[in-house]
């Protein structure tokens, strides 16, 4: 039943990744708490103290050059079978010369900042500010971290698995007579 | 000397240079930007939150709504990150179908850009014309899918419908007239002086700050970065397709234009290679467990009818684990990272907006410059404000 899996699986991007990941432990070793791979996609746990250190490794090695951020996101582990850290920040790293992309992730507390990429990959900015307003995750060192997409006075964070789909604000109520 | 003393100046969200509800406020001097602070949020419609709580299937239509000048674009990167999550590819037809309609989108999607770029810019004459040719392509979307805006047609494991009766001689049709249209509003701007004045030279951005800024699609080939999703990770079998990457040089607002006409004529060849390519065959993966069944089936088979049940009430369970599915869109790289926890909704889902990361770069690229650059600036990014605020 079903058509035969032809995922995308190619072999020199799964030896491509390992590579990543042999220079990664030659570099690091104990601060990559965790390595995965699954569908051809390779995603790496740090520690939040290590991920500068790391990123900018990542950017300025020759046979690595991650000189593109693709995208920085999170997830409220909240629902989750393992929901302690709460949040996870998650990046989505790329080299344009070598066509890799790798993810790159750290756990925090809710409250426990993140230390931010934005001295290394400048785009970083925008990605930060939007993990900041709908998850309340605050970035450390950030230049400019105020709300992007809620108005400057909301009170919450709504893509928090706390957070109601259909909220009602308080703002938006009449006022009485 | 007196000091100068600079102004600041609101301009939008409703001004109608500013592609929607974008806000900027701009420090000025004299007629010069010396600070530009882009406001967005005005559109946010917490797509990726309700996704969260619709079913996979459920929540393609939601998508469409982002990036509104080329829904089927929005749709293709959601159906393809399922179904990595799946591990599931569409029949030849489906993908070749998925293809087709995806690169007249990139023309459609252009095809605005053009129009209102040139009009922001003062050339009206070209914004008619795009917007005739734009309907022949919303024609052929109403075809397939009844709706000429929100066609919302591609489906996880493959697509709504097949292609009606017709179709493929109408897009012919399309494909033989636009290249010589095309050739028209090129000889109406590319030479033009005036164009030229407006465009040569105005927004430039370096090759180096167009990367550290995270800029993709045609304002990042623009600078001559050779960086195009469908060339460097193939996806719905784009590896099977003749085409090239058009590039530019100085990275200014004229190299984009440049870019996205040649572009235009790339989508060209990539829709007639596959509408060439058509073959008879099925156009959704065979899983009853993925893809409802047929009509006439449900009155003769109980398992087809208990698959309908199924799917419509419950939907499909998805493999607990993330993957990153990123597609080149009209406005660059679109992605969608989805988080499974192996229900029949997708525990977090998040879209890359094209549009978002390269309005980041705006203020680099007016800042020193004149006001009226900022409109030119503004048109040669091609942002949808309904991506960038979601």
């Amino acid at each position: 039943m079903g058509e035969p899996e032809t995922r995308t699986e190619n072999r020199d991007e799964v030896q491509v990744d390992s590579l990543v990941l042999q220079r990664l432990r030659e570099q690091f070793g104990q601060a990559l708490l965790e390595v995965k791979v699954w569908r051809n996609e390779t995603t790496v746990v740090l520690a939040p103290q290590d991920l500068q250190r790391v990123c900018r490794f990542l950017r300025d090695d020759p046979n690595l050059a991650f000189d593109f951020l693709s995208d920085v996101t999170a997830v409220d582990r909240l629902e989750l079978p393992e929901s302690s850290p709460r949040f996870e920040v998650v990046h989505h790293v790329y080299s344009l010369q070598y066509r890799r992309r790798l993810r790159l992730k750290v756990r925090v507390d809710d409250g426990q900042a993140v230390p931010t990429v934005t001295g290394v990959w400048p785009t970083a900015d925008w990605h930060e500010r939007e993990v900041y307003d709908l998850f309340g995750v605050p970035f450390e060192g950030h230049p400019d971290l105020r709300r992007i997409l809620m108005p400057d006075d909301w009170e919450g964070h709504p893509l928090r698995k706390d957070y109601p789909v259909e909220a009602s604000p308080k703002w938006w109520e009449e006022e009485p007579a | 000397m007196s000091p100068t003393r600079t102004m600041t100046l609101n301009m939008g969200p409703q001004h109608p240079s500013t592609h929607g509800v974008l806000r900027l406020v701009l420090e000025l001097d004299g007629e010069v930007v010396v600070k530009c602070t882009p406001h967005i949020g005005y559109l946010h419609t917490g797509i990726e939150k309700g996704l969260e709580s619709k079913r996979f299937q459920q929540g393609i239509p939601l998508t469409d709504r982002m990036d509104y000048l080329a829904p089927l674009s929005n749709n293709l990167v959601l159906v393809l990150a399922i179904e990595k999550a799946l591990g599931v590819t569409p029949p030849e037809r489906g993908q070749t179908i998925r293809v087709l309609l995806t690169e007249l989108t990139r023309i459609k999607s252009h095809l605005v850009w053009l129009g209102t770029h040139a009009l922001d810019i003062g050339a009206m004459s070209v914004f008619l014309y795009c917007f005739r040719e734009r309907e022949a392509i919303l024609d052929l979307y109403e075809a397939v899918s009844g709706q000429r805006m929100m066609s919302s047609y591609f489906r996880v494991g493959g697509l709504a419908a097949d292609l009606p009766p017709g179709f493929e001689d109408s897009v012919q049709a399309f494909l033989e007239t636009f290249p010589t249209r095309q050739a028209e509003y090129e000889a109406l701007l590319t030479q033009n002086p005036l164009w030229r004045q407006r465009t040569v030279g105005v927004g430039t951005i370096s090759r180096e700050d167009a990367i550290a800024m995270g800029l993709s699609g045609p304002s990042l080939r623009a600078c001559g970065v050779a960086y195009d999703v469908r060339k460097a990770h193939p996806y719905s079998s784009y590896e099977r397709y003749q085409f090239d990457v058009p590039l530019g040089k100085a990275g200014d607002v004229y190299d984009r234009y440049m870019v996205r006409m040649a572009e235009m004529r790339q989508s060209h060849r990539i829709a007639a290679q596959a509408l060439a390519g058509l073959r008879p065959g099925p156009i959704n993966v065979a899983d009853p467990k993925l893809v409802p069944p047929a009509k006439q089936l449900l009155r003769k088979s109980m398992e087809a009818l208990i698959h309908h049940f199924k799917l419509y009430s419950e939907g499909f369970h998805v493999p607990a684990g993330e993957v990153y599915q990123p597609i080149e869109a009209p406005k660059g790289e679109l992605g969608a990272y989805l988080v499974s926890d192996g229900g029949t909704r997708p525990y977090r889902i998040h879209f890359r907006a094209p549009s978002f990361v390269n309005l980041q770069a705006m203020p680099r690229m007016v800042e020193g410059r004149l006001v009226a650059d900022v409109v030119a600036v503004i048109g040669s990014l091609d942002i949808v404000l309904g991506e960038i605020d979601r």
